[in-house]
């Protein structure tokens, strides 16, 4: 695939993302804070809430594996969950967050293991596809292209 | 990256880039994605940029660097420390502004950013446009400091320094999310007539070196400086007097003016008493230890206050008005009911409101039992029998109270507490002279429960047992709640002001306009919270108390407004009066049954003279009122309104419901 066609894939592919609402507008944001000085922000800031996320799932897994679940510390585990997914641009992540706090509020814990299942689904979707989006990116640059600017168009 | 060529400082002005390039912020974040995304936007935006993932990281960052950082932003919901407290630590130490954030929304939340004196509230994600114009509350403070230097003369309360007046002052900040909103309306027409600083980038600079040299309230310092205001009053307390007891070199009257501001404002955050409860505050600051008998009323009031503020846990609240009360009645969570029937009158109320809570408990606290009007009871009592009893207690202890117990006050209270759950609290506290009812009340009520943990967050509206324990805390903590008191009566004190003529020195009128003064807006505030708690019952109950006090303080827009100075307002004589222009006033606010509902309070005020049976009524308006969960009422912006309303209701609803027609009471032993 040629470059100019490696760029137009990753212009289609970053546009069905926001389209299908794994992303939203903070991702752009975040794009337009990348630059000549700093070229990999979107990705470290993305691997950085990759990361942080693997952990506060896997709390969030031990939380609601106990017996009695202490769901004072369940919410707090979500809401920085939904903070940090909101802060990149994760929407699909951040409203499953949103379902999964209500849940906490009352207490439910049948219904938070089903929130928790939905939002480790949610996860691992964007997880994938950024990690797509980062791979094209790099055989862009990696042929000597430049990552061509998101135009959404909407 | 801090960008060495954009810097404030003396060369700043020349840097071609303009202010606020160079702003040195501190960001302050437990969520490592968040972070690094604020420092590379606020970058991006020129500024100097600190980030730091832990609070008391970045507050000893603060201490050791007194003038290096120009604004600090931060996360609410944070592990080590709660971002409030940071907040109040920054603004008390350092005089910074801070910029509050959260991917919580809530109301209530960013109302309690402004009661706790950020000057911004920023939602999460945040975008790189919102950071882009936080230096306008690095240029605020700092015309508003300069401000305050200005007027050499006056008293800060005289002058308003920039404040105009303490009551503008006042509501502006609690209008505005920039506390210093008021003052920086003051201050610039100040400014502007006197010359001064024009706006420009250069004035940025030059405000720098105007400004005196920060000082560094120490906490030693700190502690001189609420020693000295407490002597002197805190209504009373100017910054010439203040800075003269201190006797601290090099201290100045503008340095004690502006903290004097800044502590204002965490007080009425607190309760809204300090500023107008300088008695009560004084009387609780002291140790808790009032007088009992004028004190309790005071008490009764802080700790409601306080309860509804919500800043005081119930625990605490509960602590504090045994303490106020005279610890010896209150701490009697074993109390049954019994003893307290007969004198109970403030039980009576108690349990009246608690109903009332229950009944529209739904808008308060989703009709939990939880109410906050018991805030504070000892869950001595059994709801049971507190229904009957409760009533007549009520009674006759409105009766009783009148004359000028403290528990009047808080009998008083219970009538307009009775919408609030968290009314209940106030009228614990006091009632915490009465401990039997206390008691009473308490283990009547979840709702009680729920009012006494008007301080203590509680999810559960309905927490029987938490008004026990509540009350079973009283001793224990009562001793550091000094502030919440103080605050609290402001709070609480407009639904037992009103009812407790005697209560507190205070002036009614003083302490409404102060009250007032102190909440700006509280009503609106306060409400707007409220509504969240209904929907939350767990909510309810900070609010509930608030509410109460809020209700009052529209009502009595002289006597107070929300927190603080209610209590002061009502204390004062004309209390049966205060709470018809309340009532008048409430409706008016309210804006439901306007007219209903001023007939209603009167009514209220005309059945607690009585005895309570207006309160049987308002709780009777109330649940019908509220009924419906989350109902408008008290989704009005104004609590009050849905005090009113409910109160309103009660009096449009002419039917049976006779005061004593309660759902949950019965009323038929209470002995009119």
């Amino acid at each position: 695939m040629d470059l100019v066609q490696m760029q137009k894939s990753l212009q289609d592919y970053t546009k069905s993302l926001f389209l299908e609402g794994i992303l939203d507008s903070q991702f752009l944001q975040l794009q337009q804070l990348q630059d000549e000085s700093n070229p990999d922000f979107v990705s470290q800031v993305v691997t950085l809430f990759f990361q942080d996320s693997d952990r506060i799932l896997n709390d969030l897994s031990l939380s609601l594996g106990q017996q009695v679940v202490d769901f004072k510390k369940v919410d707090p585990h979500v809401h920085q969950l939904k903070g940090s997914s909101s802060s990149i641009g994760a929407q699909r992540v951040k409203n499953a967050c949103v379902v999964f706090r209500n849940f906490c509020e009352q207490q439910n814990v049948e219904a938070c293991h089903r929130c928790l299942q939905q939002v480790k689904q949610e996860y691992y979707l964007v997880r994938n596809r950024l990690e797509t989006l980062f791979k094209l990116e790099q055989q862009i640059v990696a042929s000597g292209g430049m990552i061509p600017a998101v135009e959404l168009g909407f | 990256m801090i960008n060495p060529g954009h810097g404030r400082g003396p060369d700043s002005g020349t840097n071609s880039d303009p202010f606020p390039a160079g702003l040195r912020v501190l960001v302050v974040d437990d969520d490592p994605t968040c972070l690094m995304i604020l420092e590379r936007m606020l970058m991006t935006c020129l500024y100097r940029v600190t980030k730091c993932n832990r609070a008391e990281l970045a507050l000893s960052l603060l201490r050791k660097n007194k003038h290096g950082f120009d604004i600090v932003i931060s996360d609410v919901h944070m592990p080590d420390m709660d971002g409030f407290k940071l907040l109040e630590h920054v603004g008390l130490e350092m005089d910074l502004p801070v910029i509050m954030m959260s991917a919580d929304d809530s109301k209530s939340v960013v109302l309690k950013g402004v009661t706790h004196g950020a000057v911004d509230y920023l939602i999460k994600p945040v975008r790189i446009e919102a950071l882009k114009n936080i230096w306008q509350h690095v240029v605020r403070k700092k015309r508003n400091e300069w401000n305050v230097s200005e007027h050499s003369g006056g008293s800060i309360e005289d002058t308003g320094g920039d404040r105009d007046m303490q009551q503008p002052r006042e509501d502006a900040d609690n209008n505005s999310s920039s506390v210093n909103e008021g003052n920086w309306r003051s201050s610039s027409s100040r400014k502007r007539k006197e010359g001064e600083v024009d706006d420009q980038g250069d004035d940025k600079e030059d405000t720098s070196s105007l400004k005196k040299p920060r000082v560094v309230w120490s906490v030693e310092l700190h502690q001189q400086f609420v020693a000295a205001v407490n002597q002197l009053g805190v209504d009373k307390a100017v910054p010439k007097k203040i800075l003269e007891m201190m006797n601290v070199p090099g201290l100045t009257r503008e340095n004690v003016a502006s903290h004097l501001q800044k502590y204002r404002i965490y007080l009425r955050r607190l309760g809204g008493v300090s500023q107008h409860q300088g008695n009560m505050n004084h009387s609780f600051m002291t140790g808790q230890d009032p007088s009992f008998g004028p004190l309790s009323s005071l008490n009764g009031f802080d700790l409601q206050a306080l309860a509804v503020v919500g800043q005081l846990p119930a625990q605490s609240l509960a602590q504090l008005q045994a303490a106020g009360l005279g610890r010896s009645s209150l701490i009697k969570p074993g109390m049954s009911g019994s003893p307290l029937v007969d004198q109970r009158s403030i039980f009576n109320f108690e349990n009246p409101k608690i109903r009332f809570g229950d009944g529209h408990g739904q808008t308060i606290n989703n009709g939990n039992k939880q109410m906050s009007l018991l805030h504070g009871v000892p869950t001595g009592m059994e709801p049971k029998q507190f229904a009957g009893s409760s009533h007549m207690r009520v009674q006759q202890q409105m009766a009783g109270m009148r004359p000028g117990q403290n528990v009047q006050s808080s009998g008083m209270m219970l009538p307009l507490a009775d919408h609030l759950p968290r009314g209940g609290t106030s009228m614990l506290s006091s009632l915490g002279q009465q401990q039997p009812m206390f008691s009473t009340s308490v283990s009547r009520r979840s709702d009680l429960t729920g009012a006494v943990r008007n301080g203590i967050p509680e999810t559960n509206n309905r927490v029987v047992p938490a008004t026990h324990s509540v009350f079973n805390n009283f001793p224990a903590d009562l001793p550091h709640n000094n502030f919440p008191l103080a605050s609290a009566p402001g709070i609480s004190i407009p639904v037992s002001a009103s009812y407790q003529e005697e209560v507190n020195s205070s002036d009614a009128k003083g302490g409404s306009s102060a009250a007032t003064a102190g909440f700006g807006n509280p009503s609106y505030d306060i409400f707007n919270d409220f509504p969240q708690q209904q929907q939350h019952n767990s909510k309810l109950n900070d609010w509930d108390m608030r509410n109460i006090g809020l209700v009052y303080s529209h009502q009595d827009t002289a006597a107070a407004s929300a927190g603080f100075s209610t209590s002061e307002a009502y204390s004062s004589s004309s209390m049966q009066r205060k709470r018809r222009e309340t009532d008048a006033t409430v409706v008016t606010a309210h804006g439901q049954n306007q007219q209903p509902l001023s007939r209603s309070l009167n009514h209220l005020n005309h059945v607690f003279m009585d005895g309570g049976s207006v309160r049987v009524k308002s709780e009777r308006v109330a649940e019908t009122v509220t009924c419906p969960p989350a109902t408008t009422l008290f989704h009005e912006q104004y609590h009050q309104e849905d005090l009113m309303s409910a109160l309103l209701k009660q009096e449009g609803i002419p039917s049976a419901d006779n005061e004593f027609d309660f759902d949950g009471y019965s009323i038929d032993n209470i002995p009119v």
